[in-house]
């Protein structure tokens, strides 16, 4: 920069300063046009690199509530739509394949390929959106919003809006009792079958929560195989006497869940629809955080699909007044970079949000 | 297929449709694989296969789009570093976050402040 700055009046592209046969979008700080391409792309890779450092605080935040709140996901989560993520998994990887393709067809000076896979990768971001704002718009019609407005939301110790959380409870209930994402191995009779005569423990929460209401027999569990299942839990009565009566220092540790995972060992003792009941009431006060989780995590994220979208259309406009060539295409390949790194981060959101099991 | 020896301007690597094309259809294959192990219930197991089939695809994504594998290494350095001080942080969190929880008790339990 402080090289471009000696020259007054010189915008450091200019050629008087160069040998004749120097190209003109070569910077005057750099040797070659290689030199200058590959600097460009390191800063990107730094800047990249401080991207990744940010989503990493959402995503510790992630797995420390995730760790200490299995239940909360569980329940949560039924309130996406994992269609509706694989979809949008698809269309950005769509549009990955053609920014790639666009940074070929600029290293090629294929020009009008250029412009079509640069609208497609935005078209790409267009249509991610759109599927955002669908998904949105169900959570926030359930009053499923991020922070203090969402309807799981306690204070002090009680709901803050109680219709609200009824609501809320009887959607997502819904979803998970209903045809919901797991729906396909549950079959429409799978809550009534295992309700009479499974008391189901595989939580600790909902175990030893000595004030959980409607604990015993409300058991959930989905399952592809019940014959299997209800083999397995063929002493449940037993293993529940085994357990020693509620102490805190059990409640919602990790080590009590493995503990139990031990002890359940059954293919589908994993396979767990949470609902509203089988959540201790802890755990009760704690759903509004996943929602914040959710919608911090998929918002961050969002507006990097908008900011890429804006460089996208800029690279367009760029392309078309033809700004690129063979020689010259560095643009075109570094917000690439960002594009693919957008991508990146949603192949980790994806199954970290719409596929917990 | 001859986008190697067609590549003579010497900068950056231009990756051949194919490869595009394969990459991308490798991505789509392990997507639905990873929706489709959601069915399969395999314990906790499940995700880590989730996590690994995604970081497969990271690789991929980082390796052929990102053209990684054809640039100068200390651009994969960079981003490697970036995700081991990522793990350094995640991980030495979760390891805090667990030595903590038996001591809080659920709120909802009436028990005296020990201590």
């Amino acid at each position: 920069m402080s090289n471009e700055q000696k020259h007054t009046g010189d915008t450091g592209h200019g050629d008087n300063h160069h040998p004749p046969d120097h190209p003109a979008h070569l910077a005057h700080h750099f040797e070659t046009p290689e030199q200058q391409f590959e600097s460009g792309k390191l800063g990107m890779w730094v800047f990249l690199a401080t991207e990744v450092l940010m989503f990493g605080g959402l995503f510790c935040a992630y797995a420390i509530y995730r760790g200490n709140h299995q239940d909360v996901f569980l329940y949560g989560y039924g309130a996406l739509d994992k269609m509706w993520g694989a979809t949008n998994t698809v269309v950005l990887l769509a549009s990955s394949l053609t920014m790639a393709w666009g940074v070929r067809a600029a290293q090629k000076g294929q020009q009008k390929l250029l412009l079509t896979m640069l609208f497609l990768t935005f078209m790409g971001g267009v249509g991610f959106m759109c599927i955002k704002g669908v998904e949105y718009k169900a959570k926030w019609d359930h009053n499923l919003f991020p922070g203090t407005m969402n309807a799981f939301y306690y204070e002090a110790g009680q709901p803050k809006y109680p219709e609200k959380l009824e609501h809320a409870i009887e959607f997502i209930d819904g979803r998970n009792s209903g045809g919901n994402s797991g729906g396909e191995v549950q079959g429409g009779g799978g809550h009534g079958l295992l309700d009479a005569d499974v008391p189901y423990d595989e939580s600790p929460a909902i175990e030893h929560d000595a004030q959980q209401v409607g604990h015993d027999g409300a058991g959930h569990i989905v399952s592809a195989s019940p014959v299997i299942l209800t083999a397995s839990f063929g002493a449940p009565a037993d293993m529940s006497t085994i357990k020693p009566p509620a102490s805190p220092a059990d409640m919602g540790v990790n080590d009590a869940v493995i503990d139990h995972a031990g002890v359940l060992t059954t293919p589908s003792a994993e396979h767990t629809q949470v609902l509203w009941r089988d959540l201790s009431s802890a755990e009760q006060k704690k759903v509004h955080l996943f929602f914040g989780i959710y919608f911090m995590m998929t918002g961050l994220h969002g507006l990097h699909v908008l900011i890429g979208m804006i460089l996208i259309a800029w690279l367009f406009w760029k392309a078309k007044k033809g700004a690129f060539n063979k020689d010259y295409f560095a643009p075109v390949d570094i917000g690439g970079l960002y594009w693919h790194l957008v991508d990146l981060i949603w192949i980790f959101l994806f199954p970290l949000l719409y596929l917990i099991h | 297929m001859n986008a190697h020896t067609n590549d003579d301007h010497g900068i950056g690597h231009v990756s051949p449709i194919w490869m595009l094309l394969g990459v991308f259809a490798l991505l789509i294959f392990f997507t639905v694989m990873t929706v489709a192990v959601t069915y399969i219930d395999l314990g906790p197991a499940n995700i880590w296969i989730a996590l690994g089939v995604a970081v497969i695809k990271a690789t991929l994504v980082g390796l052929y789009f990102m053209h990684l594998r054809y640039d100068s290494p200390f651009n994969s350095l960079i981003l490697v570093c970036a995700f081991l001080f990522l793990a350094l942080f995640i991980g030495i969190a979760l390891m805090d976050t667990g030595e903590y929880q038996q001591n809080i008790g659920p709120p909802d339990t009436v028990r005296p402040v020990a201590g």
